[in-house]
Formats: C-alpha cells, structure tokens, sequence
C-alpha cells in the first residue's frame, strides 16, 4: 500500500487495482465546518482531472476532482449523516470513495507524504 | 459596477486599526470592502460555527471598522437629510436611532444605512462596501448649509450575544439602560466612545464607535472577559442570514427596492404622503396592490446541501427567482437561503426547488427571521 497527494490537496491511498481518496487534513482546515458532501454513485467513470465530488462547507462549496482515472467501486456512506467526519478524521473516516484504476501511470508525478509537507509548509 | 468598485478592487486592501490585534488572536484575514478583514479565527473557539453558536450562547466582538461612519450637522440638517432618506429624521428624538436608506429616483436602493440622533448632529453608519459612493451621493443633494464629516479615524466594533449587556455594563457602566436602537456617549478610561444597542446578528448587542488610537484597549478589556471571544465576518454572515437581514450588495442593490425588499417599514408612513424624497413617486407605484414582480422571501430547504447565492429557485418547470443569499444554519442544523421570487410565489409556505449543479432542492417559503431576534426592547 502506498499513499499519494495531489496538489489539490487530496490524498489517494493504492492498494493493488483500488485506490481509496479523500481530501487532506490542509483541506479540511482550509474548508472549515463541513455540512455536506456528495459523493459519486457506483459505477461512475471518471477522467483524471474530471469533477467527482463536491463538499459543502458553511462558507463555501468546493468541487473534489479525480485525482486519477478509473470506476467507482463504492462512495463513502457514511457522510450523508455525518459529514463532520471530513473534518474530523479528513484522512481516515472522512474518506470520499474508492476507484478502480484505469492506469497505474497516472500515480507518477504525485507527491509522497514527505514531498507534500513541504508543499503545504510552502503555501 | 461602478467605477469605484473597480478602483477599490485594484487597490491593495487597507488594515484595519486593529489589524494587528486581529492576527494576534489567530485571524484569518481575507480582504473584503477594502480593507484586510478577519473571516474567521482558529483556536479552540474559532472556526465558523463555534464563532456562530458562541454568539448565541453567549458573546462575541466583531470588528466592522470598514463600515463608514458620517455625520451630517446645520441646523437644516434633519430636513437635508429627510430629501434623500424615506424616513422620518425631524421627528427623530436625540438619542433614538432608525433604519434607513439611501434611494435613486427609480427606487433602487443605494444603500442601507442606520440613522442616530445624537445631539449634535445626525450619524449615519454606511456599507463599508459602498461608502464612498454614498459621501458621493450625500455631497451631490446636500446643501451647502449642512457639513459632511467622515470619522475615518474611528474604528467600530459590535458586542453581540445574551451576554453582551452584562459583560459591557462591567467596563462601560450604564450602557445597561440602553433600549434596543437608543444610543449615547459613554466613557471608557476617561475616552469618549459611543455606544449604540443594536447589530446584525438578531442577538441583543451594542455596536461601540471608539477612536482607533484606544481601540485596543478597548478590544482587550472586552476579551478579557471569558464570556468574550472575537468573531470573524463568516459567522457574522451566517448569524444574519438567520436573523432574515439583508445584506447590500447581495440581497440588496440599486437594482431591488424598498417594497420588493420587504423593508416597506423604512418607509414612513406619514412621508409616503408628504414624499419629498429622492424615489418617493417610484416607491408608491411599488406599494400599489401588484406593484412588484417579485418579493424577498425567506427559503428552508430540505436536506443538507446549501442553495448558495446566483442559484436558480423553480415552480415545477418555470423559473421564478433567484437565491441572494444562502448557507448552511448552525443554529437550525440545515440550510437556508433567502432569494426573489416572483410575487406568486411568496406566499408563505410555497414549494418551490432551488436548482444547484444540476440537482433540484426541495425548498419552503419560510417568514423571516429564520432564528427569533432576541434585541431588548423598550419596557422588555
């Protein structure tokens, strides 16, 4: 298993074919009180990059976009009643879904945990 | 957008007196108005909703020095005054103060603004948003036997919560006796500040005038207070959406009107007759029985997912309004919204959906406000 980070502050955790993605403990802190999130059906197909979910917190809605392509297999459940859970375990509970991989090849080029500390340490 | 907005934009924002005092307490700062505002603070109180709740619990300080704070003096200066506001002005006693606006001959609404008798002269609190335009518009109407003066070396900070009478009556005495929308001249450490009960949160409260160079102080003897903690401009936008208060620029702007604003209230009803100021003919034709194509309403929504500002608001297919403002209530634990819809539609108790990404919300027509006022009035 190993886990990766966007630049847009998710994190995506592989393991074999599935990856598991969320939003950083950076994004949560950025967000504040979040109210709702809508998380993609199965199914779904996505490109990297396209828009798959949306968080809702009180001040603002934020898009979550696909950090790589593949099928969700399985939207996170539990934040239809809880949506706090993005803020208060962003990198465990507060998951968003889990994909399929559509290419390995798009995990090249995305950050380790080390690598992104020092990018949030940068803003 | 007018011109001056552009140049506000492009100008670098101005700190606040208490810029520093704000960073200190874990502001985060975002520009708004102009100036470097605190939107919310970190900490173990901060963050929106604890900022929110712990106004309602108990009591917050807001700084909202980038509102503009004018006076108008002569002794003409109530009837100068009474050629561009709906309200009564002469008929306003020292020390009692009144919501009012500022109007365009078509009965577009400049802006919203809150009128105080204070002896000497009439004070006017303005939209940090819009007060240059409104020294604009007042220098234009008003004769020359009347003076202008912008107090922009005093800053303005609001204490609001249950709380807030029993925690300034300990370090301002007698702002106690203050009724909601009565105002005076206080002392702290031997200043001048003055002391006006009311605010934009639907909380009993008072908004205090104080000169930036003992502001500090001020703000420090206040949280000094453990009921006190600083509040950011988040939560003071959730604390009005739920109080049904409109907020310029957004649900309001020269583009709606006193009557389809819901605040016929601030228009006179003995100066609905006699008239006599800028937009009165337009907002007669306003007050007539079908006078408006829409209305501002309030909105529950069903669910979770917040209806936020520019989104659509249908009747089945047809669309019939638009959300000027919406979020998420900390108080009600759901969101609300409040929008224009066509006066066929703003019957209390209405279904109507709000259209976000696609996605129709179930939503009611709800009275304002959302969240009772809790103000302390006269004989309460």
């Amino acid at each position: 298993m190993a886990r990766y980070f966007t630049e847009e502050h998710e994190w995506i955790e592989v393991d074999g074919d599935t990856a598991i993605i969320g939003i950083t403990d950076y994004a949560q802190e950025q967000l504040g009180d979040v109210v709702f999130v809508e998380v993609p059906q199965t199914g779904t197909e996505f490109t990297k990059g396209a828009e798959a979910a949306v968080v809702e917190s009180v001040k603002a809605a934020s898009d979550v976009y696909a950090p790589i392509g593949g099928t969700v297999i399985e939207g996170n459940a539990a934040l239809e009643g809880e949506p706090e859970l993005v803020n208060t375990a962003p990198e465990a509970e507060g998951w968003f879904f889990k994909l399929t991989l559509a290419d390995k090849d798009e995990l090249e080029g995305l950050m380790n945990a080390k690598a992104y500390q020092a990018f949030c340490d940068s803003l | 957008m007018s011109d001056n907005d552009t140049d506000l934009e492009d100008q670098p924002p101005e700190a606040l007196p208490l810029d520093a005092w704000h960073r200190e307490h874990g502001a985060r700062m975002v520009p708004f108005a102009g100036y470097e505002m605190p939107i919310q603070y970190t900490g173990e109180h901060g963050g929106i909703v604890a900022e929110h709740n712990w106004t309602r619990t108990s009591a917050s300080l807001f700084d909202v020095s980038h509102m503009g704070q004018l006076t108008v003096s002569g002794d003409n200066a109530a009837r100068q005054l009474e050629k561009l506001l709906p309200s009564g002005i002469a008929n306003l006693h020292e020390g009692k103060m009144r919501y009012s606006l500022l109007l365009t001959e078509a009965g577009g609404i400049i802006d919203d603004l809150i009128v105080t008798n204070t002896g000497p002269h009439f004070a006017l609190v303005v939209n940090g948003a819009c007060k240059w335009d409104d020294i604009a518009h007042l220098r234009e109407h008003l004769d020359d036997d009347v003076t202008l003066t912008h107090f922009d070396d005093f800053a303005l900070l609001a204490l609001q919560g249950p709380k807030a009478a029993d925690v300034l009556e300990g370090i301002v005495p007698g702002v106690s006796e203050l009724s909601f929308m009565t105002a005076g001249l206080f002392q702290f450490e031997g200043q001048h500040i003055w002391v006006s009960r009311a605010g934009y949160t639907g909380e009993d409260g008072f908004e205090i005038s104080v000169h930036s160079n003992y502001v500090r102080a001020f703000a420090d003897a206040l949280v000094a207070d453990e009921r006190v903690q600083p509040a950011g401009l988040g939560a003071r936008d959730s604390l009005r959406l739920e109080a049904g208060l409109p907020l310029y620029g957004h649900d309001l702007s020269q583009d709606t009107d006193p009557v389809s604003g819901g605040l016929g209230f601030a228009l006179s009803k003995v100066r609905r007759t006699s008239g006599g100021y800028l937009g009165h003919a337009a907002c007669l034709v306003r007050l007539e029985e079908g006078g408006c194509a829409q209305r501002r309403v309030g909105l529950t929504l069903e669910g979770r997912q917040p209806g936020r500002e520019g989104a659509q608001v249908f009747s089945g297919d047809a669309l019939v309004g638009t959300v000027t403002s919406g979020g998420f209530s900390p108080t009600l634990g759901h969101p609300i919204a409040m929008g224009y819809v066509e006066t066929a539609f703003a019957t209390e108790g209405t279904k109507l959906d709000i259209e976000v990404r696609g996605k129709r919300l179930p939503a009611t027509v709800t009275a304002l406000p959302f969240v009772p006022h809790r103000y302390h009035r006269k004989g309460a």
